[in-house]
């Protein structure tokens, strides 16, 4: 075996690698996320001109691909800390190098989702006013309340696991990076020396944050889904809905963060720490989801289906039949079962098929969230005939700006933060070092997040 | 980290009381709390925002009107169906809509008042107008983040354009379709700029806002019916208050409860409690001599063409 002294060294390398090289590649990957951001501001500068009427939506169908987009990020954000959360929770051995990415996620993709609520404002000069004016009653309250919560205590929990390593990267970058970035770390590291009762305390805080954490994440998704389940429409009029959209804001999380590991082992090569166990294991969980979410398709949709009230027959040939009947399938086929079957066949069960199954999901469950809103929207009230929605090029612009934003972000983050959870993965290595016996890693001693057993 | 080495504690082997700097999870969890409690006057911040920055509450243009009886009128809108045919003899868009349309300048292509034409269990067809039905359990109302929709002592629901952030959620929230965005800078004529804004009288329109049908309450505390109402020319509209129970159609003055009772008066999806304001005699025109199989009406038409510069208009 090798010595833990030259793994933690070469750890530390690898980790500290994005920071201090930059390759041409990475310009031209920004330049290019630059740009289209830059051309979704240019089309809502349109849209702040125009108004709303230059996107697809109209009165009947007043929603579209904007507040699609803010439920998926929002969904995408449950990537992070419900699920680096429930793994810390379980004492799941091998989460370490992945909590970190997953963190990052969640933040990046809640500051995305509440800017889409922000550019589907037909007044967005007074959006001041849900502070001046807010209304408990509403669900819109609920959501800014829950949202700005879980980014407040998503942001303290990416930030906690991360003063040890910023205090690494200050220790290591002193006189070799810039200094408004080891003024970043010193100030991120808040004097961390690395005493056993600093360690004692960041243990105690990240025990009381990832407890937290839990029901401020499924708050945030549960309200979400309030703002449809609390209207009167047939399609979105289900007690389901919290619960489903909880289950699918996981699903979609779990996906995204797949894809994000993927791309950022391949990229920084991450291939000793992040392994074929990390993304089967997290496959697990993603068809375990996939069952989940069937299952509640299959409940919501056979008790409806079976009583036919009145708009639910328009909504499920809409949805099976005619209009979003493509949308349907491929997310029921393609983006639930196929996935679980992916997983499941141990000759498909490996990184590239994961990653396969994972895509496949993420783009089903943005497709959910547009036939949820859209076809929702579209089940006529009174005698008229159904409405159609088309969305426009400011919206398509809009949006790929917005999933441009959640890159870039991510791209920038990388460079300045620690992408591995150095010491958590160092401690790993140490304590496998340790009990070289035992094969696995053992969680005992001071700095197991819980705080030990007391 | 041999930088770490010599500012090394004494490693804490024994649980009980921790050292002095050592925060416990207890230690978290009480600065958590105590962190609550000191963030807990944020509370006050709103209303000091409000009574600096922001204007004031909300006041309708007038007094309340009260009955004789002292009590604050509660405005009702009943609608014999039995005489609405459509304007198909008169062979003009529906009247009322476009009284409306002429009486508050609403740009294309809302219809406050719209007539929607809807088929009997039997066959043939029926004629429906359909303003706000002023639900008194409105889902607009309670939805709204901001207020900007409200209700009032008089039983109408209200829109303050000049609150509104056009979120949208109201419109996702009403079950009769009754709402309606100002998507772009919308077509109207000049004169409408002129007028004074209120959320009973909402002109002139203003971008990225709803609005809907208001029910006049400003025209009946002056003594005349809603412009729908006028503008009927077979008196199918009645307007008029349940607390002096006397409602009125230009021809006839009728007591409501009366009037509702004998004549099988029903409201719009009842079953889904939103208790409207807005009560319908069931019928297709009979009393005015339509045939139910006749079909059809003619197209709305909004009057003006004058337009604003850079209007442009949408479908719905």
């Amino acid at each position: 075996m090798e010595e833990v002294g030259t793994r933690r060294a070469r750890l530390e390398q690898t980790a500290l690698a994005p920071v201090l090289k930059t390759s041409r590649r990475y310009y031209v990957w920004v330049a290019f996320l630059i740009a289209v951001i830059a051309w979704g501001v240019y089309a809502y500068s349109v849209q702040l001109r125009e108004g709303l009427v230059v996107t697809g939506m109209r009165d009947r169908i007043s929603w579209g691909l904007y507040i699609t987009t803010f439920v998926f990020f929002i969904g995408i954000s449950h990537a992070g800390t419900l699920i680096s959360a429930i793994l810390r929770v379980t004492q799941a051995k091998w989460r370490t190098p992945v909590t970190r990415m997953a963190e990052f996620i969640t933040v990046v993709a809640l500051i995305c989702g509440a800017m889409f609520v922000l550019v589907d404002l037909g007044r967005p000069d007074r959006a001041f006013n849900v502070v001046l004016h807010g209304r408990w009653q509403s669900p819109i309250i609920w959501d800014l309340v829950s949202i700005t919560t879980y980014l407040t205590a998503s942001i303290v929990y990416l930030g906690l696991p991360m003063v040890p390593d910023l205090a690494l990267f200050r220790d290591r970058l002193v006189g070799r990076g810039p200094a408004w970035r080891v003024w970043v770390y010193r100030v991120g590291a808040v004097g961390w020396q690395g005493g056993a009762s600093q360690k004692r305390s960041l243990g105690a805080a990240i025990g009381v944050m990832m407890i937290l954490i839990i029901p401020i994440a499924v708050s945030v998704h549960t309200v979400v889904s309030w703002i449809f389940a609390m209207t009167l429409r047939a399609p979105w009029d289900s007690t389901i809905f919290g619960a489903f959209f909880v289950a699918g804001a996981i699903y979609s999380g779990i996906a995204m963060l797949i894809i994000v590991m993927a791309v950022l082992r391949k990229v920084y090569h991450l291939e000793e720490y992040i392994t074929e166990k990390h993304f089967v294991y997290l496959g697990f969980m993603l068809a375990a989801f996939s069952l989940i979410m069937m299952y509640g398709n299959i409940s919501e949709y056979v008790t409806a289906g079976y009583k036919l009230k009145e708009g639910e027959e328009v909504h499920l040939r809409q949805l099976f039949l005619n209009q979003f009947a493509g949308f349907f399938w491929y997310y029921f086929v393609g983006g639930l079962v196929l996935p679980g079957l992916i997983i499941l066949f141990p000759w498909t069960r490996n990184i590239a098929g994961i990653v396969v199954a994972a895509g496949l999901a993420v783009v089903a469950m943005w497709v959910e969230r547009y036939f949820i809103v859209v076809a929702g929207l579209r089940v006529p009230l009174m005698p008229y005939e159904p409405s159609n929605y088309a969305p426009t090029w400011v919206e398509l612009s809009v949006v790929a700006a917005g999933f441009a934003l959640f890159a870039l972000l991510i791209t920038i983050f990388v460079k300045i933060f620690p992408i591995i959870a150095v010491w958590e993965v160092a401690e790993d290595l140490e304590l496998a070092e340790a009990s070289p016996a035992d094969g696995h890693i053992a969680l005992e001693g001071a700095m197991q997040p819980a705080g030990g057993s007391q | 980290m041999s930088r770490n080495s010599d500012r090394q504690q004494p490693p804490v082997t024994r649980p009980g009381p921790s050292p002095s700097h050592t925060v416990g999870r207890r230690g978290v969890m009480r600065l958590l709390g105590f962190g609550a409690v000191a963030l807990s006057p944020l509370g006050i911040l709103p209303p000091i925002l409000r009574a600096t920055v922001g204007r004031g509450p909300i006041h309708s243009r007038g007094e309340f009107a009260r009955a004789p009886n002292g009590r604050i009128r509660q405005w009702v809108m009943m609608i014999d169906l039995r005489f609405c045919d459509g304007c198909q003899k008169a062979q003009k868009p529906p009247l009322c809509t476009t009284a409306c349309l002429e009486g508050h300048y609403a740009p294309e292509p809302m219809e406050w008042i719209q007539v929607f034409e809807g088929d009997l269990a039997g066959g043939g067809s029926q004629f429906i107008p359909t303003p706000c039905q002023h639900c008194q359990n409105a889902p607009c109302n309670n939805v709204c983040p901001v207020g900007a929709t409200f209700a009032t002592p008089e039983g109408t629901i209200l829109i303050d354009q000049d609150r509104c952030i056009g979120c949208r959620i109201c419109m996702a929230a009403c079950p009769y379709d009754r709402r309606f965005f100002n998507w772009g800078k919308a077509p109207v004529p000049p004169e409408s700029l002129l007028a004074h804004y209120g959320p009973e009288h909402q002109v002139p329109v203003k971008k990225g806002t709803v609005m809907k049908c208001d029910f006049c309450p400003d025209m009946a505390r002056a003594g005349a019916l809603p412009y729908c109402a006028q503008g009927c020319p077979n008196h199918a509209i009645y307007f008029g208050d349940l607390e002096e129970d006397l409602a009125a159609n230009g021809k006839d003055v009728v007591a409501v409860s009366r009037f509702l009772a004998q004549n099988h008066a029903y409201r719009l999806n009842e079953h889904l409690g939103t208790k409207p304001r807005v009560y319908y005699i069931p019928g297709h025109g009979e009393a005015v001599g339509r045939d139910v199989f006749t079909k059809g009406r003619l197209p709305t038409r909004w009057p003006w063409i004058e337009r604003i510069k850079g209007a442009r208009t949408w479908k719905r």
